[in-house]
């Protein structure tokens, strides 16, 4: 008796584990037929307001029309989806569908052999999204992801502090940014806003620099040559040192998150600081961590970055991203129908009157309603070329270390000489 | 000290029989060799936690020294061996080097600072003294937050232009608000955090070790003519002997494994001026995907605290440990 109890203890042991393994995100539907049962798993970060229920509804409405179809939603919060797709992908079951930046993680998943080739699903309907859109989901010619918002990094700037420093109009090239960070010091004002603890928004200005001085082309030549020590991106860091010796940023901003309280956004939100780099988020998370949770409204200004004088780049090519998803390698049939629904003109208008969610849908842009949007939108429709974040678009560890060094420059603790170097030298490891 | 004699004495069979004779030959005999009714009994009741103990520690440390030694980013199955490449490369790489001395500079602190603080304090406080009850709650409340709410606290207190503890600071001329934000400072600001959570454990401890030793020793030593230092110096304080080697145990192993608080608080930074060996191997493991690398760090925390522990369990607690079997023995 107590012998069988610890053998069928000892099986519930394995059953439950073999069970939490099936759980963590594998439906094994191996039918290919599209009118059979089958589950989609769905991960995505939109896990607060306004875009949490926008995803349940079309769900929702998904599974009513087709009957067959059951949709799994797990909504997750963006550190924590990073750390849930790692242990899934490293057990080889990602799920169905799921969240995608694009660039270098991407790539990584389709050398794993972890995501389908879409490239043949969205070949009808691709002409209804922006052309630029889709390159981060590019790898080698096929397309392994669908965006439904994109957007572009560029200066959020306080229409007030500036007239207050008697800033006439916003600065075309990087010397007239120089002066005005230098007339809002004069005046009394802190400059600029930056999160020195997360390290991405640092990059932004590196990157840029880069872009501008070198090209488009030199950052993808660089990541292709596994070499970063050129004079462009050394000139890049000079340029982005003239800016840090300035001093121009805000106390303790060394510490400082960007979504905290008392961080970037915060800071700019609550009129603390007159700039920032930031992507087309930042009014919104701006308005949400500000102290009367309204933000600026429409003392909020946008100019795109500055061009730099005898830089090979040109001030219409952007620098950005988006998010997007990508489809697990098990997906049954009905996940790239449910994806066009996604991708529909209706459920593109609802995301982008959320005002979380820049559409990638042409016919969709029609639904921006906020000004400082429209900018940003007509900016990027209007783009000569395209960058996806440095920390997306190269592999991991690349990404990561631009993002590290970059942090070191901030700090003065490294030259921009040494900090290629560092970047190099692990861009050869991969 | 051998497994055999630690199984009878916690085992059921032994406790079923004690009442029967202390130091009978028969009791040691069924104690040392289960008749088969009991083996099963044993085999019942170790095979639930040894499976999770295979599945969940030992398995792991073996996938994770597997591992350490191929060139992998998690991915399939690793394939690039690459030799004990990844423990050179973390002991010539400046950001590990760094976590070692930062876990040092902790440790130090920890034992110079923080134990004789908690010890202090539980001497206070097994005086008679007003409102005793309420202080002891006090002082042991940081304990019982979780290190993620005790780091969150903390930033909210310390941020540089809106929090409460910044603007006291800035009252009384410090800046307390840049502490976090300043290379130099940081470490030491994460180890006041450390140390503000954790000496209410060391604290009870040390009250609970202190009111163990009966009165008696004390009040000959005073009778005898002993000061109130000599008393705590030359009874009171060989008598805790256990439980401060226990807590410098803890507070060592403690420090080796530090994550949540630093990532939390500081995620390592700026510039790593305060990063621990767990927040490196997380960086690699998770956001640069290096996942051999990030196994070797944790195979080199494994050893130092594995090292570590046996040494100090060997010499020092060695005497502890002997000390509590003889006192099962006596009872027996």
């Amino acid at each position: 008796m107590t012998a069988h109890l610890s053998r069928r203890s000892l099986l519930g042991l394995v059953g439950a584990g073999a069970g939490a393994y099936l759980l963590s995100g594998c439906s094994d539907d191996a039918s290919d037929d599209p009118d059979a049962p089958q589950t989609i798993n769905w991960w995505h970060i939109q896990n607060t307001e306004p875009m949490l229920p926008v995803w349940a509804a079309v769900a929702q409405e998904y599974q009513g029309a087709h009957s067959n179809v059951k949709i799994e939603i797990q909504p997750l919060e963006n550190e924590a989806f990073k750390a849930k797709l790692t242990t899934a992908t490293q057990a080889g079951s990602p799920p169905d569908l799921f969240q995608s930046w694009g660039g270098g993680v991407l790539k990584q998943q389709v050398d794993a052999g972890l995501v389908k080739d879409l490239t043949e699903t969205v070949a009808p309907w691709k002409d209804t999204l922006l052309p630029l859109s889709l390159e981060p989901y590019t790898v080698d010619g096929k397309i392994y992801g669908v965006p439904f918002d994109i957007g572009m990094v560029g200066f959020w700037y306080n229409k007030d502090l500036f007239a207050k420093a008697q800033i006439a109009a916003p600065p075309a090239t990087w010397a007239e940014l120089l002066d005005v960070v230098r007339k809002l010091k004069a005046a009394g004002i802190t400059p600029v806003a930056l999160a020195g603890k997360d390290k991405w928004p640092a990059h932004f200005y590196w990157a840029y620099l880069s872009m501008r001085i070198g090209g488009l082309g030199a950052l993808q030549q660089a990541a292709k040559d596994k070499n970063f020590e050129t004079p462009d991106f050394v000139a890049a860091g000079e340029r982005f040192k003239e800016l840090i010796d300035l001093q121009p940023f805000q106390k303790g901003f060394l510490g400082a998150e960007y979504g905290s309280p008392d961080g970037q956004a915060a800071t700019m939100g609550n009129g603390g600081a007159a700039l920032e780099l930031m992507g087309q988020w930042a009014p919104s998370v701006q308005a949400s961590s500000s102290t009367s949770k309204k933000g600026l409204g429409d003392k909020l200004g946008f100019f795109p970055f500055p061009a730099v004088d005898g830089g090979k780049g040109s001030a219409t090519e952007v620098f950005g991203g988006g998010n997007g998803f990508a489809v697990g390698k098990d997906a049954p049939p009905a996940t790239m129908d449910f994806l066009k629904t996604l991708l529909s003109v209706d459920v593109q208008r609802r995301s982008t009157k959320t005002g979380a969610v820049l559409p990638t849908v042409k016919e969709a842009t029609d639904a921006i309603a906020d000004p400082n949007a429209k900018v940003v939108a007509e900016t990027l429709a209007a783009a000569t070329g395209f960058q996806l974040y440095l920390d997306q678009a190269y592999p991991p560890a690349v990404g990561q270390q631009v993002n590290d060094s970059v942090a070191a420059l901030v700090a003065g603790s490294k030259s921009p000489a040494q900090i290629l170097k560092d970047i190099t030298q692990v861009a050869k490891t991969q | 000290m051998t497994t055999p004699s630690i199984l009878s004495n916690a085992g059921p069979g032994g406790r079923v029989t004690e009442p029967s004779g202390p130091g009978s030959g028969g009791v040691r005999r069924t104690g040392r060799r289960p008749r088969p009714g009991r083996r099963r009994a044993l085999a019942i009741f170790l095979t639930p936690s040894l499976l999770l103990f295979l599945l969940l520690v030992l398995a792991p440390i073996v996938v994770a020294s597997y591992a350490s030694l191929y060139k992998w980013n998690g991915f399939g199955l690793p394939e690039n061996f690459i030799g004990l490449d990844n423990y050179t490369r973390a002991f010539a790489d400046p950001v590990f080097r760094g976590d070692l001395w930062h876990g040092l500079v902790l440790i130090v602190l920890s034992l110079v600072v923080q134990l004789p603080v908690a010890m202090g304090l539980a001497m206070l406080l097994n005086q008679p003294l007003r409102g005793r009850a309420i202080y002891r709650v006090i002082f042991f409340a940081p304990y019982v937050l979780s290190e993620v709410t005790t780091a969150v606290l903390f930033n909210l207190v310390f941020s540089p232009n809106r929090g409460f503890g910044d603007a006291i600071s800035r009252f009384l001329g410090a800046d307390a608000g840049a502490v976090f934000a300043d290379p130099d400072t940081v470490l030491y600001a994460v180890f006041l955090v450390v140390s503000w959570k954790y000496f209410g454990l060391y604290m009870i401890l040390f009250l609970a070790a202190r009111q163990n030793i009966p009165k008696e020793l004390n009040e000959a030593a005073v009778t005898d003519g002993a000061s109130a230092w000599q008393a705590f110096r030359l009874v009171t304080l060989p008598l805790l002997g256990p439980t401060i080697r226990i807590s410098v145990f803890l507070s060592v192993i403690g420090t080796i494994q530090l994550f949540d608080m630093v990532w939390v608080l500081t995620g390592g930074g700026p510039i790593h001026a305060s990063e621990t060996m767990a927040v490196t191997m997380f960086q690699y493991g998770f956001r640069r995907f290096e996942v051999g690398y990030a196994s070797a760090i944790s195979i080199i925390m494994f050893l130092l605290s594995l090292v570590f522990a046996l040494i100090y369990q060997r010499i020092v607690l060695r005497r502890d440990t002997e000390g509590a079997l003889t006192v099962q023995g006596d009872q027996r």
